[in-house]
């Protein structure tokens, strides 16, 4: 008799762990999903290259390639474009290299400043004074028919440059 | 009233709730606690009673989308019956339970409440203080404006500084590989259910063993804690001169409770809801993000710290200082109690409450920020423009057009990243002056390649000129020394 009620007991115990497990390991799998997803950069168009005069560093706006439709106008995201010379470009994050403000442009000093700690950027994208430990992310990007692409989609930050 | 005492009666047996809670409420603690000073507690538990009512009402309305949770605070604000008043009330209240529950730690702290037997309650406080900072700072992201968006952004930035999984790790905050949607609804589910659900297990263990230990006697100079007679002597002293907790304690918890409720109340209805302020589009770059008061500190560090330090400190430092927190009962678990008798304590208290205090107050005046604006925006002083000539009024033009005055001052306005550039000609003359300009250094960027000669010539003619009347000119140092002999 006892010997049945142990293993009912122990029955009981690991039926619960096998129910455990069958939620536990999707509910884990789930809330880490992000964390496996690889990237999510991908190639995206940022406008006409005519919209991007020569020697100028302008404001330019892409929809993020994996999006949601409740995102709103946080699916967009901006990155200054500098149209050096001809076929050659620069195209920055707006992410401040220090802790992720946005920096701005400024063209009488050539100088991009952020907001948030005082971090300061030359127009090439290097590091000119302030706390960020580089330069201005830099997106890759190609020119193809006359449409600017770049190469975007993640937050960029220290451990994922763009 | 018969009927009354009836129906409490049948409900009575069968409840039996009477019988449970009358002891605790009954219960004998020692006659000074009966003091204000232990009151701080109870209070905070009003105000979390307080934030659970008014963050239940707030879910009725808020939309947790990024796209509508904007548009939702603004119908609470504007069109919901009281929306107003209770996001006010919530956000008044978050800021009070934050400030309430740190003089509550402060205090038990110079009480020597932390000390044997009641370690375990310290460390859970310890662990209500970090959730309530996660409450705060989730809170503040469900706002979902400006600072919200680039303040996740500043968070995923320094989790991004985890070595080896930093960009794993954004991506799980994250809940994607951007701030967007998901994010929200990531922070929404930790500030309404997870963080909540732990809060209020906290809660019931951190009284429990309140109740269970009893409430720290006031601490005599000399009264040492013994890990061999501690408890009997505590036991001792309710018996011989204990106070029931009521009615002779609670009243003055009640009162407390009540003045902390009604002052959250009264800023409530005064100064009304808090934001949200600028719609959250990442493509508005022209904003710059602040956090609440409770992260203004750790904001000015940022700017604050010698950058190469940074990622060592962001990293070690916040584990280290909870593990110092945790680790205060078992580094000073008996002994003293008085902070009379304990001036390492209360030096450390005054030099953290300094440090923190001094660091938020550089947080609100953001020394280090560049003014956004100033070049556009400010009036050159009349004195620096009168009787100069053509080409320093030039200069004078330079130092607005190249945005100087984001970081320099001139009469008082200005940036305060570099030096105020009134008196610049005492402090460098002319090669000095151009030198600096044209290849920086010193923190301040190089204008060699942003500026023509023209422009550098016309800028250090100006700067020259900016001395008070009777100060002298900064001077070439010259060797005082008699030349070598060849």
């Amino acid at each position: 008799m006892s010997s049945r009620r142990g293993f009912l007991f122990k029955l009981g115990l690991a039926l619960n762990v096998v129910g455990a497990a069958l939620v536990g390991i999707p509910v884990i799998g789930f809330i880490t999903a992000p964390m496996r997803r690889s990237g999510g950069q991908s190639w995206i168009q940022v406008g006409s290259v005519a919209n991007f005069p020569e020697g100028e560093t302008r404001l330019a706006i892409y929809r993020n390639p994996v999006s949601v439709e409740w995102d709103g106008a946080t699916a967009n995201t901006a990155c200054w474009v500098r149209h050096v010379q001809g076929d050659r470009f620069q195209v920055f994050a707006v992410n401040c290299t220090h802790l992720g403000c946005p920096v701005r442009w400024f063209a009488q000093s050539r100088l991009f400043m952020c907001p948030c700690h005082g971090g300061v950027y030359y127009e090439d994208g290097s590091r000119a004074s302030g706390p960020p430990p580089r330069g201005l992310f830099e997106y890759d990007y190609q020119i193809r028919e006359g449409q600017l692409w770049v190469r975007g989609g993640q937050l960029p930050t220290l451990a994922g440059p763009v | 009233m018969a009927l009354f005492s009836s129906i409490g009666k049948w409900f009575e047996e069968r409840a039996g709730l009477g019988e449970a809670v009358v002891p605790v409420l009954d219960h004998p603690v020692p006659r000074r606690t009966a003091s204000w000073w232990y009151t701080f507690g109870s209070a905070t538990l009003a105000l979390f009673v307080l934030q659970i009512a008014t963050g239940i009402c707030l879910a009725f309305v808020y939309v947790p989308s990024a796209d509508e949770a904007y548009k939702s605070l603004l119908h609470l604000n504007y069109e919901a019956p009281f929306g107003w008043y209770l996001r006010a009330v919530h956000f008044w209240g978050s800021n009070a339970m934050v400030a309430v529950m740190t003089l509550h730690m402060i205090q038990v702290f110079l009480w020597g409440a932390h000390k044997y037997p009641r370690e375990l309650t310290w460390i859970v406080g310890v662990f209500l203080f970090l959730c309530t900072l996660g409450m705060a700072f989730t809170g503040q992201l469900m706002r979902w404006d400006q600072d919200a968006y680039w303040g996740l952004g500043i968070g995923a930035s320094i989790a991004a500084r985890t070595p080896f999984v930093g960009q794993s790790v954004v991506h799980l905050i994250l809940g994607g590989p951007i701030i967007a949607g998901g994010t929200l609804s990531r922070v929404f589910t930790a500030h309404v259910f997870l963080v909540p659900g732990i809060l209020i297990a906290l809660v019931g263990l951190h009284l429990w063993l309140v109740l269970r230990l009893g409430v720290n006697e006031w601490p005599m100079p000399g009264r040492l804690v013994d890990r061999q007679t501690y408890r009997l002597r505590y036991m001792e002293e309710i018996h011989r001169d204990g106070v029931p907790f009521v009615p002779d304690v609670v009243r003055k918890d009640m009162v407390s409770m009540a003045v902390a409720v009604l002052l959250v109340l009264a800023c409530a209805a005064i100064f009304g809801p808090f934001g949200p302020h600028g719609v959250p589009d990442p493509t508005i770059i022209d904003t710059a993000p602040k956090p609440d008061f409770y992260f203004l500190a750790l904001f000015a560090l940022f700017a604050l710290l010698p950058p190469w330090t940074e990622t060592a400190l962001l990293l070690i430092g916040p584990p280290l200082a909870i593990a110092l927190l945790l680790a205060v009962p078992f580094l000073a678990g008996t002994g003293e109690k008085s902070w009379k008798r304990r001036p390492v304590a209360v030096l450390g208290v005054i030099l953290i409450v300094l440090t923190v205090t001094t660091l938020a107050g550089l947080g609100v005046m953001v020394p280090w920020s560049p003014v956004m604006d100033a070049w556009s925006g400010l009036p050159t002083p009349v004195e620096y423009v009168h009787g100069r000539t053509a080409l320093e009024l030039q200069g004078a033009l330079v130092v607005q057009n190249k945005q100087c005055r984001n970081c320099h001052s001139l009469g008082g306005y200005g940036g305060r990243r570099g030096p105020a550039l009134d008196d610049v000609a005492t402090r460098q003359t002319r090669d000095q002056l151009i030198r600096q300009v044209i290849q920086g250094g010193g923190n301040m960027p190089a204008y060699g390649k942003n500026l023509s000669p023209a422009e550098v010539n016309a800028l250090v003619a100006f700067l020259e000129t900016l001395r008070p009347a009777k100060a002298r000119a900064a001077q070439p140092v010259v060797d005082p020394r008699p030349p070598a002999p060849r």
